[in-house]
């Protein structure tokens, strides 16, 4: 079977600056894929070329399916849900309408009426605070709320950017958790970059690792724990 | 490197310039030499436009405005108390006893046009891009309503008719004539002005808070003086053209410098290039003789109506602005290159 | 200061009233600055001329023997169109390009639809027709002109039916989730190019209500607009540029000032009104340089 995505020597740069020297992966239907590696390796850039917001050169295929080059807002309508650094909440907005700005992607009302029940199982306190405005969230609760905003719209495939980033352990442990429910209960396929490699890997079942603008190594889970390298420069034992 | 062969080769393109000025008066009818006296009075107003906009970066609709001021200050010195009554006008007391020769009043009107600029770019400093071009364009609405108010002062609508302008001193000229040179004399001497700050030391501050506020605060430049300097300057010139246009035409009404001369003199400082000195003389052509040509066409015999002109005038200054960034200068600076690269070679 | 007439509070209702239906007109044209603003980051120098124009459209189908009411709809409609294609056609290539160039784009737009409308329709000034009966109704002892009735429904009308599309439909959602962040609008699939197209639609469109309904009393004519535009920025800046409430609030507050000003301050007069309006403008910026309702910015040094 053909993976859902596939990365074949994908480059891309920021000006003058390239960020990725021909990356190339696979994301399967219903995996967990983490993507590892130190601080401007290109993690971020890998997800920004798939969802569009930086242009690349190279092929990225999902579904079989030539991706949009530079156009965003076509790939979210291929089904790609890409919560970015930052989260890209609308801070002024309501929990609700951040809500209902996920569920655009397939026709706000109808998905929304379906979906949002759905989503509130993950996310019980979001219906009671659906009038609160996102800006006035905590750190946590903004990085679930745009997780749940990405979920809304029934993506086919879930790109989280570094969710851990800033947030206290326990909540890190929450999202993970959570993660991990909806790809056993609903064959949820992600593809998720961290930092954190020690909980990524829990979370994945397989990785890559990058460096520089490429893939360094990559494997199992349960192998790149047990790797040399890995263990001495990402998960620190 | 500069080799001596640029400065050699400025000073003959700027000696060639002053030459045909000089001399185009021998080759044109009465009728030419007026209009190409306009073009000297655009120039000096579009070169104090340009500072301010261009080479400062801040921009102003209301610069007719200040062309008022300086066209009003103009006539009521020229006309003194005694004028004014002549006029059959109750004077304000403000007024000197007699009227001055008008050829003196084009500094002072300078001066104090360029002291309003001063006052009125204090508080223009707390205003960036949008809300200063909004209340510039509100000086430039109000002004004429201003006018009308203080009758006593400006005539009201009716304006101030000032006597016909001659030659001082006794010298041999036409009154067209004189007017022509009047115009590029001043045109001359401020356009060496505009040069000199431009190239020193106040240019490169105003390039510096133009490019990047923050930057130019931490080098050292103080950008409100900068700034305030560049309001006063660009007042005075436009006092200056105010003063040159109301002499011209011998008389003033609250309507002689409306709000479209406004909007025009910033699309004509765009259309011949935002800061570039060369490109001013282009805008100042373009002002003068692009509504006309644009009302009846060389070459076609076609007439239009008298708003052909500002069509063709908006529709240009949109072209540019989409097309050439540069305006007529960079079009200039491609066409001249190798003559230049040979100089600096 | 000398009161011109002895004051009554009938007088004074009068003035607070005719004065809310012209600050409905300035907050419909403000409203419009504020949604351009918001979307598209550019103060709209053209907005009046626009408005200008579309009333020019109506006026000529009227002309042409269309009633009112068709008249005033097709003109709305044809006010979307031009202000959608305006934004295609000459905004669209210089949205990355700096504040002053889009500034100085729209000012070209400005001088070419003024002298559009004085070539094609002629400078002199024709009557406009009025949808209202010109007659008075009497209120508490305020009598109030039905023109001014009209007018002040009309554009309130408009602006909280725009409200409701901006809180209720998905569009309008998706609008202020552009204005507020266009790059996760674009994760979210929206079409943000469109949304901006759309942006300068609507303000088109309240720019040409706010036209139609200035007509009949200021007349038609190639400037009617120009000081409606500059009590527009007033009311804009006033109330914060990025704040569509305060554009509102601020549009009809000068409207109120303003007659009141002109009524009661005998220096003020008929013909300072507006420099008076923009002197108060100016001391409200140099004060509080994000208006009244206005997201204060902070610049970093």
């Amino acid at each position: 079977m053909s993976p859902l995505l596939e990365l074949r020597r994908v480059e891309a740069r920021y000006g003058p600056i390239k960020a990725l020297h021909g990356v190339s992966l696979t994301v399967a239907d219903g995996e967990i894929v983490a993507l590892l590696g130190a601080n401007g390796a290109g993690k971020t850039t890998t997800l920004r070329a798939v969802s569009g917001t930086v242009r690349h050169t190279g092929e990225i295929v999902f579904e079989g399916k030539q991706i949009a080059r530079g156009k965003p807002d076509a790939v979210a309508r291929a089904g790609i849900a890409h919560v970015p650094e930052g989260r890209g909440l609308f801070t002024q907005l309501s929990v609700w309408e951040n809500l209902r700005m996920g569920a655009y992607v397939r026709g706000e009302r109808r998905t929304l009426r379906a979906e949002a029940p759905r989503v509130f199982k993950y996310f019980p306190w979001l219906e009671r605070r659906r009038d609160q405005q996102a800006g006035t969230l905590s750190g946590g609760e903004q990085q679930m709320l745009a997780l749940a905003r990405a979920l809304v719209g029934r993506p086919r495939l879930l790109m989280l950017d570094e969710p851990s980033l800033g947030l206290a352990p326990t909540v890190v442990q929450e999202i993970f958790r959570i993660v991990k429910e909806l790809n056993a209960d609903d064959g949820l396929t992600v593809l998720v970059v961290e930092q954190n490699a020690n909980v990524a890997l829990d979370a994945a079942a397989r990785a890559y690792v990058l460096e520089v603008g490429q893939v360094a190594i990559e494997g199992q889970s349960a192998e790149l724990r047990r790797h040399e390298g890995v263990r001495k420069s990402y998960l620190g034992y | 490197m500069r080799r001596w062969t640029t400065p050699v080769l400025q000073g003959l393109v700027l000696a060639g310039a002053a030459l045909l000025i000089a001399v185009l008066p021998r080759f044109t009818s009465e009728f030419r030499l007026g209009q190409f006296t306009y073009v000297g009075i655009y120039f000096v107003a579009l070169l104090g436009l340009n500072i301010l906009t261009g080479y400062s970066g801040q921009i102003t609709l209301g610069h007719a405005a200040f062309m008022a001021i300086g066209g009003y200050t103009a006539a009521l010195l020229i006309l003194g108390r005694s004028g004014f009554e002549l006029l059959g006008q109750q004077a304000s007391h403000v007024l000197p006893e007699h009227g001055m020769r008008a050829i003196f009043t084009i500094p002072i009107a300078g001066l104090v046009t360029g002291v309003i600029g001063c006052l009125f770019g204090i508080p223009a400093l707390r205003l960036a891009g949008v809300s200063l071009a909004l209340a510039t364009l509100a000086v430039a609405v109000s002004l004429p309503a201003i006018a009308k108010r203080f009758e006593h002062l400006t005539g009201g609508g009716g304006g101030l008719s000032l006597p016909l302008p001659h030659a001082p001193f006794g010298w041999h000229l036409s009154t067209p004539h004189w007017l022509y040179y009047e115009a590029w004399v001043c045109a001359g001497i401020l356009f060496v002005v505009a040069w000199l700050l431009v190239r020193g030391r106040v240019g490169r501050a105003w390039r510096a808070i133009r490019d990047g506020e923050v930057a130019a605060v931490s080098s050292g430049v103080s950008p409100a003086v900068y700034k305030t300097l560049a309001f006063g300057i660009a007042a005075a010139y436009a006092g200056v053209a105010g003063a040159l246009f109301a002499i011209q035409v011998s008389y003033i009404n609250p309507d002689t410098f409306p709000v479209t001369l406004s909007l025009l003199l910033l699309a004509s400082v765009v259309i011949g290039g935002l800061a570039s000195l060369s490109g001013v003389i282009v805008g100042a052509f373009v002002l003068e003789f692009l509504p006309i040509y644009a009302q009846s066409p060389p070459l076609v015999h076609l007439h239009f109506a008298k708003q052909a002109g500002p069509v063709v005038f908006g529709v240009t200054l949109m072209l540019i602005v989409l097309l050439i960034p540069g305006g007529a200068a960079s079009l200039l600076g491609r066409v001249t290159r190798p003559v230049r690269a040979w100089a600096s070679r | 200061m000398a009161l011109p007439l002895a004051f009554t509070w009938t007088e004074f209702g009068q003035q607070v009233t005719s004065g809310l239906a012209s600050g409905a007109i300035y907050a419909s044209l403000a409203l419009a600055l504020v949604l351009i603003y918001q979307t598209t980051n550019v103060v709209n120098f053209a907005q009046g001329e626009m408005a200008t124009f579309t009333t020019y459209v109506a006026w000529t189908m009227m002309h042409h023997g269309l009633s009112y009411w068709p008249a005033f709809v097709l003109t709305l409609l044809i006010a979307f169109g031009g202000g959608v294609t305006v934004e295609r056609v000459l905004i669209r290539p210089v949205e990355h390009r700096p504040e002053i160039v889009i500034v100085i784009l729209t000012i070209g737009l400005f001088i070419a639809i003024n002298g559009l409308v004085g070539w094609v329709f002629g400078p002199e000034v024709k009557a406009f027709d009025s949808p209202f009966p010109n007659r008075s109704v009497v209120l508490g002892g305020v009598s109030i002109s039905v023109q001014d009735i009209g007018t002040f429904g009309v554009c309130l009308g408009t602006v909280v039916a725009l409200w409701l599309f901006f809180r209720l439909t998905t569009l309008g959602l998706a609008m202020r989730a552009v204005a507020f962040n266009p790059d996760a609008s674009r994760l979210m699939g929206v079409r943000v190019g469109w949304m901006l197209a759309l942006g300068w639609g609507f303000a088109a469109v309240l720019g040409a209500i706010a036209g139609m309904m200035a007509a009949p009393t200021v007349f038609l004519d190639p400037d009617m607009m120009l000081v409606v535009l500059i009590y527009a920025f007033a009311a804009a800046v006033l109330g914060g540029i990025d704040s569509p409430v305060g554009a509102v609030v601020g549009g009809l507050l000068i409207g109120v000032v303003i007659n009141l000003l002109g009524a009661y301050v005998n220096f003020v007069g008929q013909e300072l009104r507006l420099p008076t309006a923009l002197a108060v403008l100016l001391i409200v910026l140099v004060i509080r340089p994000s208006g009244l309702f206005g997201r204060v910015v902070v610049r970093k040094v």
